[in-house]
């Protein structure tokens, strides 16, 4: 039987840690809205830019001296880029196990190509490092606070590998928001670029410059786009996994508080009726 | 009241500007475009340089760089790169970020002198627009 001293302990240092999971729920729903806000500020530019995309394509290849677009040819995939977007810190449940099971199950898929992964976030870049896959790089501590510039970089890497051929394709692997309670893990190929489906809402525009020369500028801002736009999404959804985890150890520590506030009263109860019994059989004997 | 029309002022990471306009003028890489209510539907590249534009309650500038221009259905739609509020920057920083790239601009070789000559003009852009802001504030 546990001593009344060790219980108290315990119970004091499991309340502690409810009040530490609590906080680091309160602080990451407030950079959950954080994110999100940033999220809801880049789409309108992303809806635009998407449209404009849309009708540029369709008129760039009617277009007859259209050249061709490096970064719409299809090649086959020998070389494979996989960007990895994980977080910098733990804590968020199965955030980035979930990410790291479904990149191995790619490298597993992709075993026949040369396969090259760069990592986003602080946990994809020790997750490589120690199953020694070559890094083409890594980048940690943009994560938190994603720039545009910083998503344009890496795009523009991407793009200026992919245009000299010195790789086939590019894939990114990020967790999205969706809701709260569960990521959406996406894998989506970002070059060559997948232009969007040609909708009915073909536009008769006055072109100032010929479509090819807009499409020839768009299609490298849209990749820096796509990137910019996961950095966000996995931010947003990391901090909803972290919300969710946090909100799961309090109560699971709730849990243990009360499972042992209740051997802590039997405990004493079991003293008191202990010494009771002792006092009475002692006042018997004496009578 | 004249006629308006919807003009979104957005960069990758916001949106500027999202209202009703009776006339905007943008600087198109091919020279300033004025727009008015009903414009014909078009698509441009934008270069760096000064967008202003009329509201009931006055006229506002930006400056902007690079990026694109789609009208169409009555909305003017401005992707930038890099965008500015003219009111938010600071004249004497910008006309000095101008000396130093026009300085820039005499002592550089010729295989760079895009960079710079892009330079120039963005910091003209931002020293024009923060001028421009300023002198109706006055």
């Amino acid at each position: 039987m546990p001593s009344l001293i060790n219980l108290r302990r315990r119970i004091r240092s499991v309340k502690n840690m409810q009040q530490l999971t609590k906080a680091m729920k309160m602080v990451s729903a407030a950079k959950l809205r954080r994110a999100q806000e940033q999220a809801i500020a880049s789409r309108p530019y992303a809806r635009m830019m998407e449209r404009v995309l849309r009708n540029v394509a369709a008129a760039a290849k009617s277009d007859e001296d259209s050249a061709d677009f490096p970064l719409l040819q299809v090649r086959e995939e020998k070389r494979i880029q996989l960007i990895v977007v994980s977080s910098d810190t733990g804590l968020a449940g199965a955030f980035n196990a979930n990410l790291f099971r479904m990149a191995n199950r790619f490298v597993e898929e992709h075993k026949g190509a040369e396969l090259r992964i760069e990592a986003i976030g602080r946990k994809g870049r020790d997750f490589f490092r120690r199953r020694q896959f070559n890094l083409t790089a890594e980048h940690v501590g943009i994560v938190d606070k994603p720039k545009y510039n910083q998503a344009a970089e890496i795009a523009d890497k991407m793009i200026r590998q992919y245009r000299d051929a010195e790789i086939d394709a590019v894939y990114l692997l990020v967790n999205e928001f969706k809701t709260v309670m569960a990521p959406n893990l996406v894998l989506r190929k970002i070059l060559p670029v997948e232009l969007p489906e040609d909708g009915a809402d073909q536009i008769d525009y006055i072109y100032e410059q010929p479509p090819a020369s807009l499409l020839r500028t768009l299609l490298p801002r849209y990749v820096e786009m796509e990137i910019y736009r996961a950095l966000l999404e996995s931010i947003s959804a990391y901090h909803a996994a972290r919300m969710t985890a946090m909100d799961a150890a309090s109560s699971n520590a709730g849990d243990v508080i009360s499972d042992l506030t209740l051997t802590l009263n039997r405990v004493r109860q079991a003293g008191i009726t202990r010494e009771i019994i002792e006092i009475v059989s002692g006042a018997a004997a004496l009578g | 009241m004249a006629d308006t029309f919807q003009l979104e002022v957005a960069t990758p990471e916001r949106l500027f500007v999202d209202e009703q306009v009776t006339e905007a003028e943008l600087p198109a890489q091919n020279g300033y475009i004025g727009v008015l209510a009903g414009h014909a539907p078009l698509l441009s590249a934008l270069g760096a340089g000064v967008l202003s534009f009329k509201t009931g309650s006055g006229e506002r500038v930006l400056a902007i760089d690079g990026g694109f221009v789609e009208i169409y259905d009555n909305h003017v739609r401005v992707l930038a790169d890099r965008a500015e509020f003219g009111n938010d920057i600071d004249a004497s920083a910008a006309r000095r970020q101008l000396d130093e790239a026009n300085a820039q601009l005499k002592s550089v070789h010729e295989k760079d002198s895009d960079a710079v000559l892009q330079a120039v003009a963005r910091a003209q852009a931002r020293v024009d627009a923060a001028e421009k802001a300023g002198r109706r504030a006055a």
